[in-house]
């Protein structure tokens, strides 16, 4: 295993970066709060000492300017102000495409503008730096420990090794400070040493011998004098008085950092965990190749031990679940900026809450989450939220509220993006639906399918395309992708109070439970959280509902589809079929099947590039005995079920 | 004897790269990720020499060394901090602490070594 620092830190790096932003965001929303002043110094400066290790000098040049900025504010030199925080938040963003290694420059020089006119607006003060010496031929020193050298880890005699590897040294021990015997303390260094180097020896060789001790030590450096004069130690023992004043008053500052669960961490590359979660899937597979194999012969030992990989096998398969789960805050917190900047744009006050933020979620899961929940938010922010003066109007608080929350349910997750803005315009939806031939004029719809209609390609409904929401490539594509995770999306909406987009998604994409059924002579894997329950499909419900395809479920109606004829099988339907009824949302659909073998622990593979379009299937999976099994689509099966007409019924 | 030397940093970048250079001049590295990590490892083990971060989330450096410094089996054992020039007030305090030393950010592989060679001398 190789370990390159440098791609360490572009990691860490982006971890901090991270952080800063928080602390930043959390900073404007409460300007004096010292510990967070603290919290973004400390991120920037580590970002600075480490770039400038491997490297990245432009990073650590311009991450610099921003420490310093703070380290001003941290000293109370400069006030922390709005304008401040918003730099360095783009500041953040520069810095991040310098760690990437494609900043232009003329954009970080831009922001140092910036930066010094903010920190300008928020304060004044200054400083100066002094510099050192010159060389001669040869000298005399004479030099003191603090008495605590000893404890604090300084070797005298190491130091005096050093000094005569520099020259010809002649040294003599002063013992006039060591007292009686009985108040003598033994681990304090008492001694104070007079020594005369001969040879070409610079200052600052001598200085570096003593470097880490020269500022509290009493030491006296002279040119080696030319006639035998004695030179008198001179103390130069001050220096740490002033230096320990000036940090006092911010160390004292509260740390707003909370406690990190402690224990070890290793950091692993997600590759790695994709790689193994593979080998995992192949152990299931193969594991249910050898029950299966187990189970059809007589020998008790074989089942035995096949039994016990069948339990490890899943074990370890819990495990890798679990391994590849990160909450959903890591989501979440990435949201907190897009408000800031949405708020500015858009000229409205918005808050955001989150609730819910330790939900676990799969890391692919959340990665392709981004970008949708972008898309509802913007929207939300853009079209949802009135400006300030119209919410008062409507008598309601001034800034507008932007709600998160995520919690989990069986093997979904729940992610609610609510707004409390003005709610979607159904007289809008409706003439823009009926512009875009979407419904007829006059058609009665449901409140459901009417607000359905946004998620349909090509529809906005903001009256002008704004510079946020995009170009109505929006919803459809939100849609798209939360289907392509197997999950759902709805949305419900209350004119003048706010609307509410509600996505389910699947824990993980890796694994799923299903539910293996046959149809004809093949097998096929509906994903188990789909399903809602079985039923027998007898010979006269089949009979009488030839042509129509509903049957009645608890006083409602629920069209299916006969798999068989849509896979037409050619295969005479068995005896008793059975209908799986399937859900996603609201919608309900049964499916018919030959025969329902029972509950089967699928690993999803995907289709080849061949059949990635075909609809109706979302992946493939190998069986015990090693055939391949379909995965159905749920999603596309129900849109395909819902026939006009049931929906009409279904609406009275 | 192999020296023993624990490093006590919250970046694992600047970790892998202190491991990296002091397990190659022929030392044993431990790593800890903050004060209270490299607090327990040091009280838990005697090391050689400690070299530690001074900026670190839950308990920085300034405290772990004062914190060592109050053990009486902890005295005597070289301290290296790790700063940067911006930061002499700190400097003074972390020595005001009990440090032995310090190294400035950013350093040489070379220096780190040399550095541990200064305090560790006999």
């Amino acid at each position: 295993m190789s370990e390159d620092p440098t791609a360490a830190f572009r990691i860490e790096a982006g971890e901090l970066l991270e952080q800063v932003e928080q602390g930043l965001l959390d900073l404007r929303d409460n300007l004096g709060d010292m510990g967070l002043v603290n919290a973004v110094f400390r991120g920037l400066h580590t970002l600075k000492g480490s770039g400038a290790m491997f490297g990245f000098d432009a990073l650590a040049a311009f991450t610099h300017h921003c420490e310093s900025a703070f380290d001003r504010v941290r000293k109370g030199d400069v006030r922390a102000t709005k304008d401040l925080v918003t730099v360095i938040l783009s500041a953040g963003d520069h810095m991040r495409a310098l760690v990437d290694g494609d900043a232009p420059k003329a954009t970080g020089d831009a922001i140092l503008a910036k930066l010094a006119a903010a920190v300008d607006a928020a304060a004044g003060g200054g400083s100066a730096p002094v510099a050192a010496a010159p060389v001669k031929q040869g000298w005399t020193l004479s030099f003191r420990l603090p008495p605590d050298a000893m404890a604090n880890g300084t070797n005298p005699l190491a130091l005096l090794d050093e000094l005569r590897e520099l020259g010809e040294a002649t040294i003599a021990v002063r013992t006039d400070a060591v007292p009686p015997l009985d108040k003598l303390v033994p681990n304090h260094c008492l001694l104070g040493w007079d020594c005369t180097l001969i040879g070409d020896i610079s200052r600052e060789a001598i200085e570096d011998v003593f470097l880490f001790v020269m500022d509290d030590m009493e030491i006296a450096i002279e040119p080696l004098a030319v006639e035998g004069e004695a030179v008198e130690a001179t103390p130069t023992a001050e220096s740490e008085a002033q230096g320990t004043a000036v940090v006092a008053a911010n160390d004292g500052a509260g740390r707003a950092v909370a406690m990190r669960a402690q224990g070890e961490h290793v950091r692993v590359p997600a590759e790695r965990l994709d790689e193994l979660m593979d080998r995992v899937g192949e152990l299931v597979i193969a594991q249910s190749r050898l029950s299966q194999l187990a189970h059809s012969g007589h020998d008790l030992a074989l089942r035995s031990v096949s039994e016990e990989i069948e339990r490890l096998a899943g074990e370890m398969r819990d495990t890798m679940m679990v391994l590849r789960m990160v909450p959903v805050s890591t989501l979440f917190g990435r949201f907190r900026r897009l408000i800031h900047d949405l708020a500015i744009e858009t000229g409205k006050a918005i808050e955001l809450v989150t609730e819910g933020e330790t939900t676990e979620v799969d890391k692919t899961v959340i990665e392709r989450l981004f970008d949708p929940l972008v898309h509802i938010i913007r929207n939300s922010c853009d079209h949802g939220l009135e400006q300030a003066a119209d919410r008062v109007a409507a008598g309601k608080p001034e800034s507008g509220l932007i709600r998160l929350s995520a919690h989990q349910a069986g093997g979904e997750v729940l992610i609610t993006i609510t707004d409390d803005g003005r709610g979607i315009d159904r007289e809008r939806v409706r003439a823009k639906a009926e512009a875009n031939g979407l419904i007829q004029p006059g058609q009665a719809v449901s409140e459901d399918e009417l607000l359905g209609m946004i998620f349909h390609p090509g529809f906005s409904t903001a009256a002008q395309v704004t510079n946020l929401s995009g170009r109505g490539v929006g919803m459809d594509v939100v849609k798209r992708t939360i289907e392509s995770l197997r999950g759902s999306i709805d949305v419900k909406s209350q004119p003048g109070e706010g609307s509410t987009i509600t996505l389910r998604i699947p824990l993980t994409l890796a694994i799923i439970e299903g539910l293996l059924v046959r149809v004809g002579e093949g097998r096929y894997v509906i994903p188990l959280s789909a399903v809602e329950e079985c039923l027998e499909l007898s010979l006269e419900e089949d009979l009488r509902s030839r042509g129509r395809s509903i049957i009645t479920l608890r006083e409602r109606l629920i069209p299916f589809l006969r798999l068989r004829d849509l896979f037409a099988t050619d295969t005479r339907p068995d005896t008793y079929q059975k209908i799986v009824v399937v859900g996603i949302g609201a919608e309900r659909v049964g499916l018919v099947v030959d025969q329902i073998i029972g509950n089967h622990q699928t690993v999803i593979k995907a289709m080849s590039p061949l059949h990635r379009n075909v609809a109706s299937f979302a992946g493939a999976t190998i069986l015990g005995d090693g055939s391949v099994a379909l995965i159905l689509d749920i999603a596309q099966l129900v849109a395909l079920g819902q026939p006009k007409e049931e929906r009409r019924l279904a609406a009275g | 004897m192999t020296a023993s030397i624990l490093t006590v940093d919250d970046s694992a970048s600047l970790r892998m790269a202190i491991r990296i250079a002091l397990s190659g001049a022929g030392y044993a590295v431990t790593e800890a990720e903050d004060g209270v990590e490299g607090l327990s490892k040091a009280t838990a083990t005697r090391f050689d020499l400690i070299v530690t971060d001074l900026n670190m989330p839950n308990m920085d450096g300034l405290t772990m060394i004062k914190k060592l410094r109050e053990q009486p089996s902890q005295a005597g054992i070289p301290i290296i901090f790790l700063t940067t020039e911006s930061d002499d007030a700190m400097k003074a305090q972390a020595k005001a602490a009990g440090a032995t030393g310090w190294l400035v950010k950013p350093f040489q592989p070379e220096q780190l070594i040399r550095v541990a060679q200064k305090v560790l001398a006999r």
